[in-house]
């Protein structure tokens, strides 16, 4: 038996080396983002480039906490208003498409994914003339609704896959026992769609985290501009500090990879849910 | 270890929403339907709202944009004129017309052919397992995951002409400077390769659960047979990968389509034209200049969504089909 196992592990060592390899082609712009992040502004420019930073420098990363502190709370805002907005809305469509087969469910499913084909630009445009009309431009609270757009569809789409697979016993068994629509929502299929809420709220918080486009169009002259924004004023104002640039990706970077590590199963049933069904 | 709750995950949910099918009729009649109906708007209405509200109402507005004169006074003041499809004619009659549909041809293309092609070899290198294979999967994640503008600005300072590290590696073999970003022969090149590493995993993830699906007695019986690697890929993992392999592109189309982020925070779809695509042209002609012109620019928003339409009708079919095969 072991000797089955090591015989295999000397075969497969150099598809294991393969993979060390490929890995690090793809990841190799995040390694240089890091050390950009960690290079002297003087050597920035040196030629041959810096391939590690040696003499590392953290005044890129205190540049970032001095400016860029206020840009991390709005982010931070609005993901999570973003999460509850979604979930709040998506959780109980999913539960009626899915479970309580709301007639026209099929059109519903239609339309949603017609609603995730419609370019953010697009959107964006309709905001800003609805948003200037009410003078809800520059608001955290403008931001949270149109960034929602972009997870709403997906989270409706992936409860409503989620629920149909309940067992039907659990929902009689509650209703045996005189539990209405909301009592069985609330108290059987909410508790059991833990797994499904997590991966939404992921995605409704990465999303709005990342957003640039709904950012720089809706929330460009605002007090609290949220972290992207923040990234892409500095490349504007301050072409030289490249080292400042990185660090703040860096900083912006730490959800992804804090959900990386933690929730990564999550993440890769949200990206296959919308696209294979067998 | 990460490999175990990956494929869990992934499969479990479809394969519930598939098995709770059948059962769906029977309940149906059981249960008075009116009550049940008025349940289900209600946990619905909060859906509806949000749809009319927030999808209905900004694309009504995109419309009535693109077919008015919206000047930056009338826009404050209110009393655009109704131009009709004057807009419509001004964009297609537009000399950025030609090079934004030729670019946007070139990026989407391009882009998914790489990817597709990249994502399936890994797919198919990883689905072996192999000591860490499932963190290595795990770790191609990221370009998916970082924001776009994280990406996208990593890539321009590497891509930048003076002191990128692309240059500067190249002219370690001897090549001249190339102006990456600055220059129009390359900027659409520039930004279709930063396109293709930010889809790879996407592409990755989702072939290679589609090759979760392919039972594994296939390839044993194909290599009795003697088939080898190369001939088990195009008769066996290529075919049955069919469907799937649909999906992907047609969902690459979409995602690419809309692309804006990464092309404006790299080259803002310069110099000139040379990296417009029509969603960048759109993005330039409202936010980008300090002159906005929203009607033009809805108008290309709005050819783009007919785009994207098509595209998306052809998805359903497909995801249609499949469910019934």
């Amino acid at each position: 038996m072991s000797a089955t196992i090591r015989r295999n592990t000397r075969r497969t060592w150099w598809k294991t080396a393969l993979g060390v390899l490929f890995t690090a082609v793809m990841l190799f712009p995040v390694y240089w983002m890091v050390n950009v992040s960690l290079t002297r502004t003087g050597d920035l420019r040196s030629d041959p480039p810096h391939w590690f930073p040696w003499e590392p420098t953290f005044e890129g990363y205190s540049a970032v906490l001095d400016q860029q502190l206020p840009a991390l709370g709005t982010s931070l805002l609005v993901g999570l208003g973003c999460v509850v907005l979604t979930v709040v809305i998506a959780a109980p469509a999913g539960y009626a498409l899915g479970l309580l087969h709301l007639r026209g469910g099929r059109t519903l499913n239609f339309l949603l994914l017609v609603a995730q084909m419609i370019p953010a630009v697009v959107m964006a445009m309709g905001f800003y003339a609805i948003y200037n009309k009410l003078g809800l431009l520059n608001t955290v609270g403008g931001l949270i609704v149109a960034d929602s757009t972009i997870a709403v569809p997906f989270g409706v789409l992936l409860f409503t896959a989620f629920m149909a697979g309940i067992p039907r016993e659990l929902l009689q068994a509650a209703r045996v026992d005189g539990a209405g629509a909301w009592r069985s929502f609330w108290s059987v299929v909410v508790p059991l769609s833990r797994n499904s809420t997590i991966t939404v709220s992921l995605f409704a918080f990465l999303w709005a985290w990342s957003d640039f486009i709904f950012a720089s169009t809706l929330n460009r002259n605002g007090d609290l501009i949220p972290i992207t924004l923040g990234i892409y004023h500095y490349i504007g104002n301050n072409t030289t500090q490249w080292n400042a640039i990185m660090a703040t990706a860096v900083v912006a970077s730490v959800p992804a990879a804090v959900l990386l590590v933690v929730a990564q199963r999550y993440v890769a049933a949200g990206v296959t849910a919308g696209a294979v069904k067998d | 270890m990460t490999t175990t709750p990956t494929a869990v995950g992934t499969r479990g949910a479809p394969r519930g929403a598939a098995g709770s099918r059948p059962a769906a009729p029977t309940e149906r009649r059981r249960r008075g339907p009116t009550a049940s109906q008025w349940a289900a708007v209600g946990f619905a209405a909060p859906l509806l709202v949000y749809l009319v509200l927030f999808y209905a109402y900004p694309l009504w507005r995109n419309v009535d944009l693109s077919l008015h004169d919206y000047t930056i006074r009338a826009f404050v003041q209110g009393n655009a004129e109704f131009v009709g499809f004057e807009n419509y004619a001004e964009v297609f009659s537009s000399s950025t017309f030609p090079t934004a549909l030729t670019n946007t041809v070139l990026f989407t293309v391009g882009s998914i052919v790489f990817q597709f092609a990249i994502g399936l070899a890994l797919a198919v290198f990883f689905r072996s397992s192999f000591r860490l294979s499932g963190a290595l999967r795990a770790m191609f994640l990221v370009p998916w995951l970082l924001p776009l503008i994280v990406s996208a600005s990593t890539w321009a300072w590497m891509l930048n002409s003076d002191n990128g590290i692309v240059n500067s590696v190249l002219g370690a073999f001897g090549a001249e400077q190339i102006n990456w970003l600055t220059s129009p022969d390359t900027a659409l090149l520039s930004v279709t390769i930063a396109n293709i590493w930010l889809g790879i995993p996407f592409n990755l993830v989702i072939l290679y659960s589609g090759l979760q699906n392919i039972p594994g007695d296939v390839y044993e019986a194909a290599s009795l047979d003697g088939a080898g690697a190369w001939r088990q890929f195009w008769s066996i993992t290529f075919p049955l990968l069919r469907p799937v392999s649909l999906i992907t592109i047609l969902l690459g189309l979409i995602y690419t389509l809309k692309v804006v982020d990464v092309i404006w925070i790299m080259t803002t779809g310069g110099p000139g034209d040379a990296s417009t695509t029509f969603a960048v042209w759109s993005y330039r002609e409202a936010f980008g200049t300090g002159q906005p012109d929203f009607s033009p620019a809805a108008a290309v928003g709005n050819v783009l969504i007919l785009v994207a339409l098509v595209f998306g009708f052809l998805h359903l079919q497909l995801q249609r089909r499949q469910e019934d095969s």
